[in-house]
């Protein structure tokens, strides 16, 4: 009833959006939940995936799990980084922290 | 037009919303709360496709942690009367041009495929996908190895967060 | 001791005693005089040990005593060093061991040995006198000591050495190098008094004039060993085949035989030696030196060096001679001798300083026995190189006692007038009665004073050998020469020793110590009793009575033994004429010059005198053709020209070159190129660098953007490439 296809554009589309929140957002928080959002796009076309193509394989679902194990490790860094980062700069926005220019 | 389509749209209107809503407002903590409504989105998407583990699994870590744990970070690294002016940075055209290129590239690319348009097979009967899966993690011939590294993994990204936010005066 | 030993060994003393006083005794000057005097005395005694064992061989000159030993190896061939004592030999010896003896023991006294040190002496200037508190209380300047005494014992002795060494070699070799000590130290020696230019300008001359002899000689020895092999004299010069063999092969010189061009040669070093014309011109000049200096050197051995030489090689001048005939070398010898007689003596009469009039004797007096050769006179030759060795040394030690008085006369009186002048003397028979005698005999035995004199046997039987075998030119300009001598010898007599002292120095001279006119008194013995061993046979009265010894003895020491020439009265009565109406105008013209007079000379002879008196400008001559030119060639054409213009041209031209490419080199291409092709990539580099600086905006979004668009755009043209690539 669903078809995939579906399942994929609203994933691309979640993805797309993410993305736009990492390139364009000023608070590098934000960075972050975009970052999480294009994850969970991933999460969602894994699952669709393993759904509709060869659902008795279960690698499908534990590479969700995977994912999600690997996205809470580094939003834990992630933001201890940017506390890091906000005690020594006292500023999160990330065209503030241009150490790295020339 | 079933109503499992029309429960999807509605969803997926929702959740593509509330991610719309968490790049674009001002107020970082709206941005969190939208987060989680998009989460929560997600994890209905996940009981659809019968990944009920992974529903829950959602909700606790994403929503009761991640989440949680993002607004926290909100929290102290705010300054008096901050969120101000627009959060989104300059180049953001640049961003939306590049975000739109990837989304139409993703589903053009994607419509190609033959399988796209494939409908949702039947389950085996008797397959129990949440037995299943937690046999596969912990059984030796199944993945118990990425599982364990997965728990090293978080293990070394706690003790690393702690170290790089330590407090040192 | 067998005595060839004692023949090597008869040099060596003097040269050891060169030797030690350099080295270890230079300051004491007792024991410096001692050991060379001693050394003298030990020469001496082996010289006269030889030549009594000499006198005991008959036919002497066919078994000499000889010894060699090799001593540089030359190819497959040894050069020797060697001695031989022939009759010729023996004889010099004999002179030659007695005037070095005398000359030493006078060197005592001349300089002074014994007087304080002067004031003001330097070493290198002649002394000048000391001054001394007297009895009376009153400052009294003295002659005071040499300060270079040990010195000039060292060199006298080296010079000892040089001449035994000629007198008693074998070879031409051994000779020549005894020929070149005694060059040597007769430089040393004339320039003694080295602070004196005078003096370094004579011991220049002297060395370079004989140099030029000695090139020639040198050439003639050479010349002699290639076409013969050897140097040896019993080997070449008492050998009939080799004579013979060296006379008819022709030299291709001047239409020479090799005989007569290395003759001619030996010569020309014979020349330059015994300073005959054209090389005389350093023989006035080294009068420079001390007396005993020229007494020994100059009149006595050095320059009879040459002649002894000439006296030797006589058998290759005469190779080739028939009947009487004069070869082409003789008839070179005879002339120049001959000339040079004539050309001195004339010169000699417009001298006035004592030692000038001398030194031009000897020059004359050298020449009358070159002239001898040149006829053929062996023996004649031979004889009067003897008896004028020991009459002119006589003759210089004299003038140097005459000088000292004199000297001391300077010094009493405070005036300083040259104490050589003959102008400044007279009187100085009653002053200084010994050396007023011994003077006297030498100079009459210098002119040919009859019977009592040996200078008259000598130069009679020149004179003789002249006119007997028909060389009537060379027998009147001897004759002539024979006058000037007798004329400026009494002369000299006279003005010195006759008449008032004219001036206060000639006034207050006093005779010389023992040490000084002891071998005056010796050298007169000689200088009188040395001709009766050579009196002719046929002689008138006398002739016969004791045999020609001389004669007798010299003429063994050739091949065939020389025939004494006839007597006649002719040259007989010349030379009486000659030598007695010489010394009597001598007496006549200069026995009333008083203080300031004008030489009568001057006015008989008018400008002629002025031209005598310059020694008819061959020095000016000698200068303008020779000295000139070679300072011209050295200090212009050499030094500026060449080294200074061509080759410092070429080096400062090559280095400029260098340095102006170098400088073209770094200017065009190391700078512009080089270094601008390394400037333009880094320069470039930069640029591009700051160019693109942009990228890096430190910003992580932007990477991401940019990241994002540039891959997607790969994939793009890849999908596109692959897929429709298909």
């Amino acid at each position: 009833m669903i078809p995939l296809s579906w399942y994929l554009i609203f994933a691309a589309a979640l993805f797309s959006i993410g993305l736009f929140g990492v390139l364009a957002r000023k608070n590098a928080v934000a960075i972050l939940m975009g970052v999480e959002l294009m994850l969970n796009a991933v999460n969602i076309n894994l699952v669709a995936f393993w759904r509709y193509q060869r659902p008795d394989i279960i690698a499908g679902q534990v590479f969700a799990v995977m994912v999600f194990a690997v996205a809470a490790a580094e939003v834990a860094v992630g933001l201890a980084l940017i506390i890091s980062i906000y005690r020594r700069r006292n500023t999160i926005v990330a065209d503030n922290i241009d150490m790295l220019k020339l | 037009m079933t109503p499992l389509q029309i429960l999807f749209i509605l969803v997926a209107g929702v959740t593509l919303g509330a991610a719309f809503m968490v790049v674009t407002t001002r107020n970082m903590v709206h941005a969190a709360l939208w987060l989680i409504l998009g989460l929560f989105g997600i994890a209905v998407f996940f009981v659809l496709l019968d990944a009920g583990f992974l529903a829950v699994a959602q909700v606790i870590i994403y929503i009761g942690a991640i989440s949680i744990l993002m607004i926290f970070a909100i929290m102290l690294t705010r300054r008096i009367a901050q969120d101000v002016g627009s959060q989104i940075s300059s180049g953001w055209g640049w961003a939306a041009g590049v975000s739109l290129l990837v989304f139409s590239g993703l589903a053009w690319m994607l419509s190609r495929w033959e399988g796209f348009h494939n409908q949702m097979p039947a389950l085996d009967p008797g397959a129990d996908p949440l037995i299943d899966l937690g046999k596969a993690l912990v059984s030796p011939a199944g993945y118990v190895i990425p599982f364990e590294i997965a728990s090293v993994l978080l293990v070394a990204a706690l003790i690393g967060a702690i170290m790089v936010a330590w407090d040192k005066i | 001791m067998a005595i060839t030993t004692i023949i090597w060994l008869i040099p060596l003393p003097p040269l050891l005693a060169f030797f030690i006083i350099v080295l270890l005794t230079n300051r004491s000057r007792a024991l410096s005089h001692t050991i060379a005097v001693g050394s003298a005395l030990l020469s001496w005694l082996g010289s006269m040990i030889v030549f009594a064992s000499a006198l005991s061989i008959k036919h002497f000159g066919e078994n000499p005593f000889t010894d060699s030993i090799p001593w540089l190896p030359v190819g497959d061939d040894w050069f020797l060093i060697g001695v031989q004592v022939d009759p010729l030999s023996a004889a010099s010896l004999f002179f030659v061991a007695w005037t070095i003896l005398m000359i030493f023991i006078y060197s005592v006294g001349y300089h002074n040995f014994g007087q304080p040190k002067g004031d003001h002496d330097v070493k290198g200037l002649p002394p000048h006198g000391a001054s001394v508190i007297g009895a009376d209380g009153h400052v009294h300047q003295v002659p005071s000591v040499e300060p270079m005494y040990s010195r000039f014992f060292a060199f006298i002795g080296l010079f000892a050495f040089g001449m035994y060494l000629l007198v008693l070699s074998d070879n031409l070799l051994t000779l020549f190098v005894g020929w070149e000590i005694m060059g040597l130290c007769s430089y040393l020696l004339i320039g003694f008094w080295y602070g004196k230019p005078s003096a370094r300008a004579a011991m220049i001359k002297a060395f370079i004039t004989t140099r030029v002899g000695d090139v020639f000689m040198l050439l003639g020895i050479a010349y002699l060993y290639s076409a013969t092999g050897t140097l040896n004299y019993r080997a070449i010069l008492y050998n009939e085949e080799v004579l013979h063999t060296l006379s008819t092969t022709a030299s291709g010189f001047l239409g020479l035989s090799a005989a007569g061009l290395i003759g001619i040669f030996l010569f020309i070093g014979a020349v330059g030696k015994s300073a005959q014309f054209p090389l005389h011109v350093w023989l006035p000049d080294a009068m420079e030196g001390p007396t005993p200096v020229s007494a020994m050197i100059h009149a006595a051995t050095m320059v009879s060096a040459g002649v002894y030489m000439t006296i030797r090689i006589f058998p290759l001048l005469s190779a080739g001679m028939d009947h009487g005939e004069l070869t082409s070398p003789m008839m070179v010898v005879a002339f120049i001798g001959a000339f040079t007689a004539l050309f001195a003596a004339s010169i000699a009469v417009a001298q006035n300083d004592i030692k000038r009039v001398l030194a031009y004797s000897t020059i004359s007096q050298l020449g009358y026995m070159i002239a001898a050769l040149g006829i053929g006179a062996y023996v004649a030759a031979a004889f009067h190189l003897i008896t004028h060795a020991f009459f002119k040394a006589l003759l210089f030690l004299g003038s140097g006692s005459v000088i000292h008085g004199m000297e001391h006369g300077v010094l009493h009186t405070g005036k300083h007038i040259d104490p050589q002048d003959m102008f400044n003397m007279g009187g100085l028979r009653k002053k200084m009665p010994v050396t007023f005698w011994t003077f006297l005999i030498g100079g009459f035995a210098l002119s040919g004073f009859p019977l009592v004199t040996a200078g008259f046997w000598s130069k009679d039987e020149i004179l003789a050998d002249a006119f007997g075998h028909n060389h009537m030119v060379v027998f009147i300009i001897l004759a002539l020469a024979a006058l000037l001598t007798a004329f400026y010898t009494m002369r000299q007599i006279t003005l010195t020793f006759f008449g008032e002292p004219r001036t206060d120095a000639a006034h207050h001279a006093h005779e010389t110590p023992w040490t000084m006119t002891t071998p005056l008194v010796i050298l007169a013995f000689f200088a009188v009793a040395a001709g009766w061993v050579g009196i002719p046979e046929h002689f008138p009265l006398i002739g016969g009575v004791v045999p020609n010894w001389f004669h007798d003895f010299v003429g063994g020491t050739l091949i065939e033994h020389p025939k004494a020439v006839e007597f006649n009265s002719i040259p007989l009565l010349t030379s009486l004429v000659v030598a007695l109406g010489g010394l009597s105008l001598g007496w006549w013209v200069y026995r009333d010059i008083k203080t300031g007079a004008v030489d009568p000379v001057q006015k008989f002879l008018g400008p002629v005198y002025t031209v005598l008196k310059n020694k008819y400008y061959f020095d000016e001559l000698y200068d303008f053709l020779f000295v000139r030119p070679a300072f011209w060639i050295s200090e212009t054409f050499t030094y500026l020209w060449m080294d200074r213009g061509v080759i410092d041209g070429i080096l400062h031209g090559t280095s400029n070159l260098a340095y102006h490419l170098g400088g073209m080199f770094r200017n065009y291409i190391d700078k512009p190129v080089v270094n601008g092709a390394g400037d333009l990539v880094g320069n470039t580099t930069k640029r591009i660098g700051h160019g693109l600086r942009f990228i890096q905006s430190g910003r992580v979004q932007q990477y991401m953007i940019s990241a994002l668009i540039v891959g997607a755009v790969i994939s793009i043209l890849f999908y596109y490439l692959t897929n429709f690539a298909q």
